[in-house]
């Protein structure tokens, strides 16, 4: 898959430069505000605000049942809201249809196409429904996704991976603006996740903005600039992946010459906190000047320190603690916070009681 | 996908600011190809075209061993006169049950399948409306009923015809008609029992976009027929039989008579538009607001 011909010109990135073009007056890409979606006595998805601007690559996480899908359903007007709306460009796919899916691509779910029908006629039948053109782009997409060879093949005989690229494939067709993509990697083999985490970043550098719901963690953090993170049904965190990782505090690890000595320091040191002892020494949580006082501290206890280190704290180690918490935000409902502007305050108190009872 | 990655960055080309949707006949167009391309298809039209070729050897096999033809109706006692006896007669025995289930089974199917596939949500994320789908998948089903209906009668005039040539035929009213008119007749007759027999589609797709389930659509349509023959054999119901839908079947014998008697004929359109709209409209209404979460 490395030796490919270079893309062909003119399928990516042509809507993209729309709304470079529209400046700050377009509506975003994705605005939902108070979407509820509630089956029977089950509340999938409470009250969510989601803000996506146009040039995102916005990660959507959460664990399994948080809500991801049905919110992204909603999001592509496959399932009605309970409450709350969810625009598109400032659209309403409820109210308006089709035409509120207009520059919008992609997929829930697995992508899902007719087995008894090659790649290429999937993608024609699809170009088809697209109108607009998109039927000329059939063998240009399908080079993009590197299936050519294989579009004569029947679908039904694709492996995940080839179903999943025959998934982008389609809803390349669309000269997308946003790309809604659902679990993209999932199931994919290691060069697999790496060729759709190449092919993202390559359709976010064209200038489509993308929404990606993962449960790859580092896909997310390698690829994304800005997450809403989801638990049951809330979201708990929306914002920059940068900022969320600058509240979730700087962590640091420390080896020294008497490991057990030097806990005992750490742990009678005000301001250091989530200090756990491990193989490779230990590791807590504290600002910089804490971590100053703590060396002397250690010099003055006679422990000689042979490496301190800072490590900034992983999307994973912030996601277990927001979706871990055990409380589920009902005293501070994050979505609630987050209309008055509180969100940010609220997540570092969740962060920081995800530090003090520890992941 | 990775020297995709590392190309260079594409240039913007020019682009439409509002997208040329498709037509609902495009749509019904690839719902005929998606039809083609399933081998199930196959399976009601191939019992459309074996049943008469069937019936015509057994009605062979009967002449040479010397059996009469019993005599039952004018139509079957001329079975080895005219060739155009034989799609008389085989509209006459597939009208009742085997005509209604062959279309059941696409109309049944034709929502339930892409529901139950996932593909539902794949076509619903283009630039297409849910009506224009419902409608295209509807009438795909109601083609797929005609289809099936006139393929067996062809079959039926080719092999009546090549056994028992192409002579003149005595109507139901004892007249004798020229073998062009009569071969006019019957394809009107057919053409007529279609009137009921999109109503019976029409209950498929209904059922088969409430119920989400192939078979049970299937099943349920076929049921429905079944029903409302036990209606028609309860004593003290006969006020009702005029109006069930099962009754409608026969409508096109109308047709077969000289002069024409159309009586039944509109009697038939009217009561199988109570039957076959308000399944449409409510078909329609459910696919337009369902939650579209399978898959």
């Amino acid at each position: 898959m490395t030796d490919v011909p270079p893309t062909p010109r003119g399928v990516l990135g042509t809507r993209a430069t729309e709304d470079a073009a529209r400046g700050d007056e377009a509506p975003p890409p994705v605005k939902a505000r108070g979407l509820v979606k509630r089956y029977n006595d089950v509340l999938a998805v409470d009250r969510i605000d989601l803000n996506v601007q146009a040039g995102d690559v916005y990660g959507f996480l959460g664990p399994n049942g948080a809500g991801k899908t049905t919110t992204l359903r909603m999001a592509l007007g496959l399932i009605a809201p309970s409450a709350g709306v969810v625009e598109l460009f400032g659209r309403d796919p409820m109210r308006e249809g089709a035409r509120a899916l207009e520059g919008v691509a992609g997929f829930v779910e697995a992508p899902r196409f007719y087995p008894y029908m090659t790649g290429r006629k999937n993608l024609q039948l699809l170009a088809a429904l697209d109108g607009d053109g998109a039927s000329e782009r059939v063998e240009e997409v399908l080079e993009v996704v590197e299936l050519e060879p294989r579009g004569k093949h029947k679908v039904g005989g694709y492996s995940h991976g080839m179903r999943q690229r025959l998934g982008i494939a389609a809803a390349l067709l669309r000269r997308p603006r946003l790309l809604i993509l659902d679990e993209p990697a999932t199931g994919l083999d290691p060069a697999g996740m790496r060729d759709m985490r190449a092919l993202i970043r390559r359709l976010a550098g064209e200038g489509i903005t993308v929404l990606l719901s993962s449960h790859q963690l580092p896909e997310v953090q390698e690829l994304c600039d800005r997450v809403a993170i989801v638990d049951r049904g809330k979201v708990v965190y929306e914002g920059a992946l940068a900022d969320l990782r600058r509240q979730g505090g700087a962590g640091y690890r420390l080896r020294t010459t008497d490991e057990a000595r030097a806990l005992g320091v750490v742990r009678e040191q005000p301001g250091v906190a989530h200090t756990v002892a491990g193989e490779h020494g230990l590791s807590f949580q504290a600002d910089e000047q804490r971590v100053g006082a703590l060396s002397l501290a250690l010099g003055q206890a006679g422990v000689g320190i042979l490496a301190l280190t800072p490590e900034l704290a992983t999307l994973e180690d912030l996601f277990f603690r927001l979706t871990e918490n055990g409380d589920g935000g009902d005293e501070d409902t994050p979505s609630d916070a987050h209309e008055d502007g509180q969100g940010a305050g609220v997540t570092a108190q969740v962060l920081s009681r995800g530090i003090a009872n520890g992941p | 996908m990775s020297s995709v990655a590392a190309s260079p960055p594409l240039p913007a080309t020019s682009a439409t600011t509002r997208a040329r949707r498709p037509s609902t006949l495009v749509i019904y167009r690839w719902e005929l190809r998606k039809l083609v391309s399933q081998k199930r298809t196959y399976l009601g039209l191939g019992l459309a075209v074996l049943l008469p070729l069937i019936f015509v050897v057994v009605q062979n096999l009967h002449q040479h061993h010397g059996h009469g033809h019993g005599g039952e109706s004018i139509i079957a006692t001329q079975i080895t006169q005219s060739g155009l006896a034989t799609p008389v007669l085989m509209l006459e025995f597939q009208a009742y049950f085997m005509l209604p289930l062959i279309a059941a089974l696409v109309a049944g199917d034709i929502v339930a399948a892409e529901d139950g596939n996932g593909t539902l949500k794949t076509i619903l994320t283009r630039s297409v409306e849910r009506g224009q789908v419902f409608a295209a998948k509807a009438l795909v089903a109601l083609s797929y009923g005609a289809l099936a209906v006139f393929l067996s009668a062809a079959v039926a005039t080719i092999a009546g015809v090549a056994s028992w040539g192409f002579h003149p035929i005595v109507t139901l009213s004892g007249s004798v008609v020229s073998a062009a008119e009569g071969l006019l007749l019957v394809f009107a007759a057919n053409g007529c029992y279609l009137i009921p027999l999109f109503a019976v589609a029409s209950i498929g797709v209904l059922l088969s976009t409430a119920t989400r389930n192939s078979t049970a659509a299937v099943v349920g349509t076929i049921g429905f027929v079944i029903l409302l023959y036990i209606v028609a054999g309860i004593p003290g119901l006969e006020g009702i039989k005029p109006y069930l839908l099962t009754e409608q079947f026969q409508g096109w014998h109308g047709l077969l008579r000289t002069p024409t008697d159309w009586a039944p004929v509109t009697h038939s359109l009217w009561v199988c538009a109570l039957y076959a709209l308000p399944a449409l409209i409510a078909g329609y209404l459910v696919f337009l607001r369902r939650d579209v979460a399978g898959g």
